[in-house]
């Protein structure tokens, strides 16, 4: 495609000083429980402690003046009690039925938070208990019967590509069939969930800890009858989010806007971590199956994949997320005729919900898997069988669209099997000499599906010039620590030809800024920041003769690019990001602990808008991922998460990985700002299936599951698969 | 029961009136309006509420205000003020260290901790320094670079 990627190319990767970073070094950077409003009162909230049941009373001591609890009682007639995420199934408040462990029953607000917590302990709730589901296993058996429609299944998808895959297997030579399993991952963003809610000039102000201000206003506008725009939005700085505050803040701030109207003073609602970790949102739990047909010779002919994810008690985005994982299972690989089917089951755990790479990890994981392990089946090397069917521009995805860009895995491979001397030790690392070492590649597709970015978000970019020669960008996408503050403003100042500091750009108030639609699916880069160049262009030429004007811009799906939402056909993605990892581990066999040697990672994000922050976003997500594969184990008994601290649920610390080396191929995207595409999900997509490779050799066992924590080590170890 | 206790906060004399048990964070956060100091999981896993006490790296959430009769204490405000601070902040923006920033007061004072003792740490002792304070933006190899930057940097202050 080549094309234009802007003026200043070449100086646009040489890093800037972060605009954010002083302020968050010297502790001076206000978050969510650094705020106080006069008056204000704290809430608490009141929990389900079952996984399924009836609610038949609720008994609630007699409370002290000053002290409230606020129920879907407390919703005025006109409101409605519903969250409104994709659907409307989500509550405020539970009102007779709930469905996880932790569903909103009630709000205790007041102005003695240790005063709330001792209240909490008293109050009682009779419940007519039902037997809960908490496995995919369980909720596809409907164990306790059906609770979403008359097979628990939230959404059931497929689509298809090439030859009718019945066909093709009925021609097959052999068919290779594994199934795979990922688990359930805590987000751990250092700050926890955290809103307020107060009244200012007759209007309902929220301040959140969020991804998605616009999201939130209006997710709980119903509840009040109101319109989204009655609602005003702040974000807060917001101490890292990952997903985790993508919808979840709107399970939060509507509670908090039913109390803010009924008693009349700001409340705030700030969840301590060992809430956050017990209460919140995960990953999605996922079974993949895939089935190979296989010719004579080998070949691979078809895949027959079966998708499950694990949905939880509400939808809230599960089926964007079952799509996006349905989209990357056949991973970086051409393959010629696919069925793919995803399906959401319903459970009683805490709904599953947005997570950095957004249901890609687990179909990736387990193609990846799957084809290590069909190269062994094929007595052949797993990269040699990866090469031969890497996918590259011009072929056909598993949607029937298109690769549309150069494909740079091949080089990024290069890169770093020569980095990490990958051929030198996988020849000499015998399986089960305890040394091992694994590679994997991935990608994941930029922005929204299809023409999603066209037809269901409409960004919106402003940018205001003032007369002291100033720029504001006026855009509600939010800073949560991946840098995109700076990004905006250093685009905005190559272009304009202005220092940063003469740029703006506050946390986003729905009231002043464009919907430029949510921090999320790596689009902000990629389609706000686009938005934004386009903007100081059209702003470039009267700069210098005008005092004080905006600019707007809105998003234009490019042509060319067609889907259709109903089959999932088409060009899902215009553009990917790709990588590659390599990890070398070596395994204890006294104690099973994994020692990790070296991590070597390439990745393609177009051109790159700043090498230090790229440095950044993919130290974090690989080692995210690297958590995710190893040690972050999250087990749920009875709706109940086990692992409910920082002390039981581990994530990785300074000392639990290496430096890693990381490269970028320069690949630029025609429709990104000078040239970038988005990055922010699949710097974590990869490294986990490279280190289980690598693990999985070194023990010379066969791994289809993650987390793999030594214990599980030890067990295959002694006993086998 | 409520107590007198008086300690040194960063470099100056203080006192504060309360119940012992109350937990040093909410002390300076409610009582000396000092928020850097940030609460990431109440427990002293995760590091993000660390200070000085007495020249020794604590998570004040396990320390009881009682503990604090007679003690110095250094928070990330009384931390920013020195050339140390200043070095710390600057390595730290530099060296691109700090993404969502809620773990990065913590952070300095365990870097500070860690040069007091060592000046020119190596990249081994750097990780051990930090290893009590958990980021999950960075993968911590920035900050790794940028305590190193600053241990070139301050050459004399520590």
């Amino acid at each position: 495609m080549g094309g234009q990627t802007g003026m200043k190319e070449k100086e646009i990767a040489n890093p800037i000083r972060r605009v954010d970073a002083i302020a968050k070094c010297t502790g001076k950077q206000k978050y969510l429980a650094d705020y106080h409003f006069p008056g204000m009162i704290y809430a608490r909230m009141v929990r389900s402690t079952i996984a399924r049941g009836k609610i038949i009373d609720i008994h609630v001591p007699s409370l002290p003046d000053g002290y409230y609890f606020i129920s879907y009682k407390d919703i005025p007639p006109e409101g409605k009690n519903e969250l409104w995420m994709i659907q409307k199934d989500w509550k405020a408040f539970a009102e007779h039925e709930v469905r996880y462990v932790g569903e909103t029953i009630g709000l205790l607000c007041g102005p003695d938070r240790n005063m709330l917590a001792a209240l909490r302990e008293k109050v009682v709730i009779d419940y007519q208990e039902t037997e809960a589901a908490i496995s995919i296993e369980e909720g596809l058996a409907c164990k306790g019967g059906a609770f979403v429609g008359e097979n628990n299944i939230f959404c059931d998808m497929t689509t298809n590509s090439g030859e009718d895959v019945t066909k093709v297997f009925a021609r097959a030579d052999r068919v290779f069939e594994e199934t795979y399993r990922t688990g359930f991952q805590e987000h751990v963003h250092l700050e926890p969930n955290g809103a307020a809610v107060i009244k200012e000039n007759g209007r309902f102000v929220v301040y959140a800890s969020a991804q998605c201000p616009f999201y939130i206003r209006k997710s709980i506008c119903g509840l009040l009858a109101l319109k989204p725009e009655d609602i005003i939005v702040r974000q807060t700085s917001t101490g890292g989010a990952f997903g985790g505050k993508e919808h979840f803040p709107d399970v939060l701030c509507g509670p908090l806007l039913v109390a803010c109207n009924k008693i009349g003073k700001p409340i705030q609602l700030a969840f301590d971590r060992s809430e956050d970790m017990a209460f919140s949102v995960k990953r999605h739990p996922s079974k993949t199956t895939i089935r190979t047909a296989l010719d004579k010779q080998g070949n691979i002919m078809g895949m027959d994949i079966d998708i499950l994810y694990n949905v939880g008690g509400y939808l809230s985005c599960s089926f964007v997320v079952l799509q996006r994982g349905v989209f990357h299972a056949t991973g970086c690989y051409a393959i010629p005729s696919t069925r793919i089917r995803g399906r959401g089951v319903a459970t009683n755990t805490f709904p599953s919900d947005a997570f950095r790479g957004f249901g890609a990890p687990q179909t990736l994981f387990a193609i990846e898997r799957h084809m290590c392990h069909l190269a062994t089946f094929l007595n052949m090397e797993p990269l040699e069988l990866k090469k031969k069917y890497l996918i590259k521009q011009g072929d056909r995805t598993n949607t029937n669209g298109k690769i549309f860009e150069e494909v740079k895995l091949p080089e990024m491979i290069r890169q770093i099997t020569d980095a990490s001397d990958y051929y030198r030790k996988v020849k000499e690392y015998k399986p089960g000499c305890l040394k091992g070492i694994g590679l994997s590649v991935y990608n994941h597709g930029g922005a929204f599906t299809g023409n999603g970015e066209q037809v269901l978000i409409k960004a919106h970019v402003k940018l205001h010039k003032y007369s002291d020669g100033t720029v504001e960008i006026l855009i509600g996408s939010t800073e949560m620590g991946q840098g995109f503050q700076s990004a905006c403003r250093k685009i905005v100042s190559q272009i304009l030809d202005i220092s940063i500091d003469k740029t703006i750009y506050e946390n986003p108030d729905t009231s002043r800024v464009c919907d430029s639609g949510p921090t999320a699916a790596s689009r902000s880069t990629m389609i706000v920041g686009k938005l934004v160049q386009d903007a100081a262009e059209q702003m470039r030429d009267r700069y210098a003769q005008e005092d004080d004007f905006e600019v707007e811009t809105v998003y234009k799906h490019p042509e060319g690019f067609p889907w259709d939402q109903e089959k999932f056909q088409g060009d899902a993605y215009i553009a990917y990001g790709w990588g590659a990892a390599v990890v070398e581990v070596k395994v204890d066999p006294l104690t099973f602990e994994v020692d990790t040697k070296g991590i070597w990672v390439s990745h393609d994000v177009g051109h790159p808008l700043d090498e230090l922050v790229i440095h950044g976003q993919v130290n974090g997500g690989v080692m995210q991922s690297l958590g995710y594969a190893s040690m972050e184990l999250l087990e749920n008994k009875k709706g109940y998460f086990k692992q409910d601290s920082l002390s039981d649920y581990v994530i990785p610390t300074s000392m639990d990985f290496p430096p890693m080396e990381s490269f970028l191929v320069d690949n630029p995207y025609p429709f990104g700002p000078f040239g970038a595409k988005g990055m922010g999900e699949l710097v974590f997509n990869g490294a986990d299936s490279a280190y289980v490779e690598a693990v999985s050799k070194a023990i010379n066992r066969k791994i289809c599951e993650i987390p793999i924590p030594p214990e599980t080590i030890m067990e295959l170890m002694e006993h086998g698969n | 029961m409520e107590t007198k206790i008086d300690f040194t906060l960063n470099g100056k004399k203080v006192s504060v009136t309360s119940d012992p048990m109350r937990r040093l964070v909410d002390v300076l956060r409610d009582d000396f309006s000092l928020e850097g100091t940030k609460e990431g999981c109440g427990e002293g896993e995760c590091g993000a509420c660390s200070v000085i006490k007495d020249g020794l790296l604590v998570t004040s959430c396990l320390v009881p205000i009682g503990a604090v009769q007679d003690s110095e204490v250094l928070t990330i405000e009384g931390l920013s003020e020195t050339e140390r601070g200043k070095c710390l902040s600057e390595a730290f923006a530099d060296g691109g260290a700090v993404q969502c920033g809620f773990c990065i007061p913590g952070m300095m004072m365990a870097a500070d901790y860690l040069l007091m003792g060592n000046p020119h740490p190596s990249e081994t002792d750097i990780r051990l320094g930090i290893s009590g304070n958990l980021c999950r933006c960075t993968g911590y190899d920035l900050i790794v670079e940028s305590i190193k930057l600053a241990s070139e940097r301050g050459q004399g202050l520590w």
